[in-house]
C-alpha cells in the first residue's frame, strides 16, 4: 500500500482525507492488507466462489404500481432543494 | 489516402427502455412525464436501508427480446454493481449485469439496399435507468429529477458487423421497429425510450485486425446516428493522414455544431469495481417464465417481409412502409381480414390513410376510419358499387362523421349506376350535344375519349362504372 | 416494578393490572433518565411517542386484544429506520437524518403491540467491536463504566444489561449481536440469514447483515424473534419459512450431539477457558453429548470477512453523497469538493478505512486475488460447518476472546478485527447463532456460543432455554 494507491482509492471512493488522516490511514491500511492477505494459506483450488449465504433464486415481483410518492417527505430531508429538484453545484458534460 | 481507402468498423449499443408499468427494483410508476422527482421513491431515490426487488415483467420482456434474435438465454443471470459517483446515479452504483447477462450471443437480420444482413448481437442485458440533470434552470448549479431512476433498460450491445454510417442507423431503425414489434418498448425516441452508443473505429481496407476505437455517447434518433457516426469516421480518417493516432476515449455528439467531442470527466478510464450485488439473488430463468416470454414473441419483422413478398405477391418499396410500423401492419393486416384485396389495401393505407394521418397529426392506432370500414369500402370498389373516386368521398365522410360505409353510399346515393339504358342514353346525348368533337374523335383523335368519358361521368354526378362508359361510348362514336 | 423482569412476567403483571403499560414505559423511562448520561446507551429516547404507544397497548389489553408483546417496552438499534424519528447509525453523516419510512423489523414490532422508548447506540454504521466508533461517543458496559459494551450493537446490550429497557433489536455482521450480549451478560441470537427482513435496516454488508434480538433471557429473545421474524416481499433475500419453533436435534432427536470445534477451543485464557468449559459439561450432563470436531478453515474467517464486508460496504456507503439526504458540506466549488469533503466531514475514521479497504479489494487487479478469494474461502468455510451439521447438531463455542475490554485498550484496528474470530465464521455461513451468559471471569460477564444449521434456530432455543434452566448465569446482572 503506497500513497499512489491510496490516492487512486480516495479518488474512486470520493473521500477526502486531510495530511494527518492520510498518514495514520497508510499505516492502518498496510496493516489490514497484511491481514486479508492471511487468506492466502487456504487452498481454494477449484472452489466455487459464494456470493450469497442463501441457495434461494430471486424472487420475481409482479408488475404493478404500489409506491405512491409522497415528494415533500423525501425532499424535506435532503439538504438543498428547489422546485422540486435536488440542487448540486453546476454539472458540466 | 482517399477515403475509399478505409473501411469503418462499428458497434451499437442501444439502450431500450422497457415499457413496464412500475420500475425494474421498485414499485413505483414508470410512466414518463410528470412533476420532477414523483415518481421516485425510497428505493429510486437510494434512501437508507431500503432495498431493491426485481420486477418479473422486466425479465419477460428480456427473454421475449432473447428468443426473437434467437440468443442464447441463460439459465441463471445474476446483477452485479456497477460503482461510479454521479449526481443522477442516487446510491452511487447502477444496478446491472456484467458477466453473466439475461441474454447471450443472438443475431438481428435486416435489409439494407435489398440485400439482407445479419449483424450479431454479443449480449443483451437488463439494468436500472439513472434521473437526469437539468442544466438550464439554474445558473450555478444542476437540478437532479429522478423520475426515470429505476426505469428498466435493455442494454443491447452488437458485435462491431456495422460498416458504413448507413448501416448503423438502419440498424438502430430495425431495432427500433423490433422492439416495438415485440411490445416491449413504445419506441418514443424524443422521450428517451431507446439510446444509442456508437463505438467507431476506421482501418486501411488492406489491414488486419481494428483501429483504436471511440464511443459516442447518447445518440437518439436515425438521423444522429448517422451523422455523428459519419463525422466521427471522417475525424478519425483525418487524424491518421495527418499522422496522428486515434484516442481510445468517449465522446459526445452535438448535433448543433454537427461534431463530436470528447466528454469531459470521462477521460479519466473509469474503474468501475463491478461485483455480484448482495441485496438480490440470482435470477432462475423458469420454463414457466420462457414459455411465457415465448408465447410473447409475435410474427417478426422479417418473417411478415417474407410473409408480404411472396404471399401477398407486395413490391419491396410496399412490404418495407407496411412493416416498418407495427401498428401500421397491424392495420393493414386487419383490413386484409375483412377480405379485400392485399394491393388496394396497401395503396389505400399508403395514400390516402397515411396522407390524412400526416396533415392531422393522428397516429394510426387512433385512426378515425377503422380497418374494418376501410377493408368494406375496398370491397365494395372491388364489386363495383361504387368507384374508386367516389370511395375517396365517402373515406372523406369516414374520416370527418365515421359510420358505416354502405349507410353512406346509401344515404349519398353514391350507388354506381351500371344499368345499361341508363348510361346509353346519357351516352347518346352526350354524343349527339357535340358533333364536333365526334368528328375530331372519327379522324383518329383518340384522345377526344377522355372528352366524352368526363361529360358523361360528370352527367352521371360520378356514379356511371368507367368501364362500361368507355365500351358503350366508342360504340356509339362508330357511328350508326 | 423490579427492572430485571422478563417478559412473560411484565406480560402477566400488565394482564393482572399490577401496572399499565403507560406506568411501565414510565418506570423506564425513568431509569434511562437516571443512567443514559452515564452509560450512553442511547442516542434518542422518544418519550412522548413511548407513552403514545403505550396507551395505546393498555387499550388493546383492555378489549383482551394483547398479546405477548402487547406493552412490553422495547429498543430500537439506531440503524433501523423510524418513520418520523430520528435514524442515524450513529454517524455525523445522518445526524438529523428523519426517514419517512418504518424498517419491517420496527413496523412489525410495533404491530405486536411493542412501546419503544429510543433508539440505542452503536458503532458507526455498525463498524466496530466496542461501540467507540460512534459518533456520539461509546456507550458504556453497565458491569464496569469503564470498559466497552462490545459493539456494533453495545447499547442495546448495555440498555438491556443494565435494565433500561427489558429488550432490544439488534444487528449481527459479524458478531455485532453475540459478543456485546456476551460482554453486557445478557441473552442475544443472530438468527439464520434470510429470517429477519433487512427493510429499512441501513445496510452495511448485504450478505452478511441480519437483524436480531437482546433479552434478559433465552424465552424472552425467542419472543421478540417470533414477532420480527418471517418473509418480507420487500426484502428479496428474506426467506420463506413458517416461524421458528423449538426443536430437538436431527430427526428432532431430544439427545444432541453438540459439537466443540478445537480451533475455537484451543488456546483460550485459563479462567475463560475454563468457564466456557463449565458451561459445554452443564449441556451435556443435561443428556447431550459432547463431540470435538474440527472447522480447518476457521482461522481464515476474519481475513475473509474483512474483504467482503469491506467490498459491500464500501459500495453501500456510496450513496451518502451530501445530495439527497445527510451532511453536506457548506459552499461546495464544485461537485466533487461536494461529495469528497461531505464524505469526508460525514464518515469518521473506521468507516473510511473499510471503505477503502473494500475499494481496493475490488478494484482492477486486486478483485481475483482479494474479493474472489474471500468468496472461495467463504465457501470452504460454508462447507466446513455443513459437514459438521451431519454429525453434530449444535456447536458450542466461544463468543470473544475475553470478557469485555477497557475503551481505548485496543487502538489497533486489526487487533480489533480479531476480536471478531469467533463471531465472523458463522456470519459467513450465514448460519444462526446464540449468544448467553454462561459465567464470570474477573467480575466480567462471559458468553457462551451455540450455532445451529441455517433455520434451526428452534435449536438453540431448546438447547439455551435447557441450559437457563438449569443455571443463573442469566439472572445475574449489575449492581444498580
Ligand atoms: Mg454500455
Ligand atoms: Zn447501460
Amino acid at each position: 500500500m503506497d500513497r499512489k494507491t491510496l490516492d487512486r482509492l480516495t479518488r474512486l471512493s470520493q473521500l477526502q482525507l486531510s495530511a494527518e488522516e492520510e498518514r495514520l490511514v497508510l499505516d492502518d491500511l498496510g496493516h489490514i492488507v497484511a491481514l486479508i492477505d492471511e487468506m492466502r494459506a487456504v487452498d481454494t483450488e477449484g472452489v466455487e466462489p459464494l456470493a450469497h449465504p442463501l441457495d434461494m433464486d430471486q424472487p420475481l415481483r409482479d408488475d404493478a404500481v404500489t409506491e405512491a410518492v409522497d415528494r415533500a417527505r423525501f425532499l424535506a430531508v435532503a439538504p438543498l432543494t428547489r422546485d422540486g429538484l435536488y440542487l448540486v453545484p453546476r454539472v458540466v458534460e | 489516402m482517399p477515403a475509399r481507402d478505409w473501411e469503418s468498423v462499428i458497434g451499437l449499443e442501444i439502450h431500450v427502455q422497457l415499457a413496464t408499468r412500475s420500475k425494474i427494483f421498485s414499485g413505483a410508476d414508470a410512466a414518463f412525464g410528470a412533476a420532477p422527482n414523483t415518481r421516485a421513491c425510497a428505493v429510486d431515490l437510494g434512501m437508507p436501508g431500503v432495498l431493491p426487488v426485481l420486477n418479473r415483467e422486466a425479465v419477460r420482456m428480456a427473454l421475449t427480446f432473447g428468443l426473437a434474435i434467437d440468443a442464447e438465454i441463460a439459465r441463471t443471470c445474476r446483477f452485479d454493481r456497477k460503482n461510479y459517483f454521479y449526481p443522477d446515479l442516487p446510491k452511487g452504483y447502477q444496478i446491472s449485469q456484467f458477466d453473466q447477462p439475461i441474454v447471450g450471443a443472438g443475431v438481428m437480420e435486416m435489409e439494407v439496399d435489398g440485400a439482407t444482413r445479419r449483424i450479431g448481437i454479443r449480449r443483451a442485458h437488463l439494468e436500472e435507468d439513472a434521473g437526469k440533470s437539468l442544466h438550464e434552470e439554474y445558473a450555478d448549479m444542476t437540478g437532479i429529477d429522478l423520475n426515470r431512476a429505476g426505469t428498466p433498460l435493455l442494454e443491447v450491445v452488437s458485435e462491431p458487423d456495422l460498416r458504413t454510417p448507413a448501416e448503423a442507423a438502419a440498424f438502430f431503425r430495425e431495432m427500433h421497429a423490433l422492439v416495438r414489434y415485440l411490445g416491449i418498448c413504445d419506441g418514443n425516441l424524443n422521450e428517451g425510450s431507446m439510446r444509442c452508443d456508437a463505438n467507431v473505429s476506421v482501418r486501411r481496407r488492406d489491414q488486419e485486425g481494428l483501429g483504436e476505437r471511440t464511443e459516442i455517447k447518447n445518440l437518439n434518433s436515425f438521423r444522429f446516428v448517422r451523422q455523428a457516426i459519419a463525422h466521427e469516421i471522417d475525424r478519425q480518417i483525418a487524424v491518421l493522414e495527418s499522422g496522428g493516432s486515434v484516442v481510445r476515449e468517449t465522446r459526445l455528439y452535438d448535433p448543433r455544431g454537427d461534431e463530436t467531442r470528447p466528454m469531459r470527466g470521462k477521460e479519466l478510464s473509469e474503474d468501475y469495481r463491478y461485483f455480484p450485488d448482495p441485496d438480490l439473488l440470482p435470477v432462475r430463468v423458469t420454463p414457466d417464465l420462457l414459455a411465457e416470454a415465448r408465447a410473447r414473441v409475435p410474427e417478426l419483422p422479417r418473417d411478415k417481409r417474407r410473409r408480404y413478398r411472396e404471399e401477398l405477391g407486395l413490391s419491396d418499396a410496399d412490404t418495407r412502409f407496411l412493416t416498418a410500423d407495427p401498428d401500421v401492419a397491424g392495420y393493414f393486416e386487419a383490413t386484409l381480414a375483412t377480405g379485400c384485396g392485399a394491393k388496394p389495401a396497401a395503396n389505400w393505407i399508403m395514400e390516402r390513410v397515411t396522407g390524412s394521418l400526416n396533415r392531422t397529426g393522428l397516429d394510426i392506432a387512433r385512426c378515425p376510419v377503422t380497418s374494418g370500414q376501410l377493408g368494406r369500402l375496398i370491397a365494395r370498389i372491388e364489386e363495383g358499387v361504387i368507384s374508386g373516386k367516389i370511395a375517396g368521398t365517402v373515406f372523406d365522410v369516414l374520416w370527418e362523421e365515421g359510420g358505416d360505409v354502405d349507410a353512406i353510399i346509401d344515404a349519398r346515393g353514391l350507388r354506381q349506376v351500371s344499368d345499361a339504358d341508363e348510361i346509353g342514353r346519357v351516352v347518346r346525348e352526350v354524343v349527339n350535344d357535340h358533333p364536333e368533337q365526334v368528328e375530331q374523335f372519327r379522324a383518329g383523335r383518340e384522345k377526344v375519349l377522355g372528352f366524352f368519358v368526363g361529360r358523361v361521368m360528370r352527367a352521371t354526378g360520378g356514379k356511371a362504372d368507367p368501364g362500361q362508359v368507355n365500351v358503350l361510348l366508342r360504340d356509339a362514336l362508330r357511328g350508326p | 416494578m423490579q427492572p430485571f423482569t422478563s417478559i412473560a412476567d411484565l406480560g402477566r403483571g400488565l394482564a393482572r393490572g399490577d401496572y399499565s403499560a403507560r406506568e411501565l414505559a414510565a418506570f423506564y423511562l425513568e431509569r434511562i433518565a437516571a443512567a443514559n448520561d452515564d452509560l450512553n446507551a442511547f442516542i434518542r429516547v422518544t418519550e412522548e411517542r413511548a407513552l403514545g404507544a403505550a396507551e395505546a397497548a393498555d387499550r388493546s389489553i383492555a378489549r383482551g386484544e394483547g398479546g405477548p408483546l402487547t406493552g412490553i417496552p422495547l429498543a430500537h438499534k439506531d440503524i433501523f429506520c423510524t418513520d418520523g424519528v430520528a435514524t442515524t447509525c450513529a454517524s455525523r453523516m445522518l445526524a438529523g437524518f428523519v426517514p419517512p419510512y418504518d424498517a419491517t423489523v420496527v413496523a412489525r414490532l410495533a404491530a405486536a403491540g411493542t412501546v419503544c422508548l429510543g433508539k440505542t447506540n452503536m458503532d458507526e454504521f455498525a463498524m466496530g467491536s466496542s461501540n467507540e466508533t460512534s459518533w456520539f461517543g461509546p456507550a458504556r458496559n453497565p458491569w464496569d463504566r469503564g470498559r466497552a459494551p462490545g459493539g456494533s450493537s453495545g447499547g442495546s446490550a448495555a440498555a438491556v444489561g443494565a435494565g433500561l429497557v427489558p429488550c432490544a433489536t439488534g444487528t449481527d455482521t459479524g458478531g455485532s449481536i453475540r459478543q456485546p450480549a456476551a460482554f453486557c451478560g445478557v441473552t442475544g441470537l443472530k438468527p439464520t440469514y434470510g429470517r429477519v427482513s433487512r427493510y429499512g435496516m441501513i445496510a452495511f454488508a448485504s450478505s452478511l447483515d441480519q437483524g436480531g434480538a437482546f433479552g434478559r433471557s433465552v424465552e424472552d429473545v425467542e419472543t421478540v424473534l417470533g414477532a420480527m421474524e418471517g418473509h418480507d416481499p420487500l426484502d428479496s433475500t428474506s426467506a420463506e419459512r413458517g416461524p421458528t419453533r423449538r426443536s430437538g436435534g436431527r430427526n428432532g432427536a431430544e439427545r444432541m450431539r453438540i459439537g466443540l470445534p478445537s480451533e475455537y477451543w484451543t488456546g483460550l485464557p485459563g479462567d475463560l477457558g475454563g468457564c466456557l468449559l463449565a458451561a459445554a459439561q452443564e449441556l451435556e450432563q443435561a443428556g447431550h453429548a459432547l463431540v470435538s470436531l474440527s472447522l480447518p478453515h476457521t482461522d481464515a474467517a476474519v481475513p475473509a470477512y474483512y474483504v467482503i464486508a469491506g467490498a459491500e460496504a464500501s459500495a453501500n456507503l456510496s450513496r451518502y453523497d451530501g445530495v439527497r439526504f445527510g451532511l453536506r458540506a457548506e459552499d461546495p466549488t464544485d461537485l466533487d469538493d461536494l461529495y469528497r469533503r461531505s464524505r469526508a466531514a460525514g464518515f469518521g475514521t473506521e468507516v473510511k478505512r473499510r471503505i477503502l479497504t473494500g475499494t481496493y479489494t475490488l478494484s482492477v487487479g486486486y478483485y481475483d486475488a482479494y474479493y474472489l478469494k474471500a468468496q472461495r474461502v467463504r465457501r470452504r468455510i460454508q462447507q466446513d460447518f455443513l459437514e459438521a451439521f451431519d454429525d453434530v447438531d449444535a456447536i458450542a463455542a466461544p463468543v470473544a476472546p475475553g470478557p469485555a475490554f477497557e475503551l481505548g485498550a485496543v487502538d489497533d484496528p486489526v487487533a480489533m478485527y480479531r476480536q471478531d474470530v469467533f463471531t465472523t465464521p458463522a456470519s459467513l455461513a450465514g448460519l444462526p447463532a446464540m449468544s448467553m451468559p454462561c459465567g464470570l471471569v474477573d467480575g466480567l460477564p462471559v458468553g457462551l456460543q451455540l450455532i445451529g444449521p441455517p433455520f434451526e434456530e428452534g435449536r438453540l432455543l431448546n438447547l439455551g432455554s435447557e441450559f437457563q434452566q438449569r443455571t443463573d448465569w442469566h439472572l445475574r446482572h449489575p449492581e444498580t
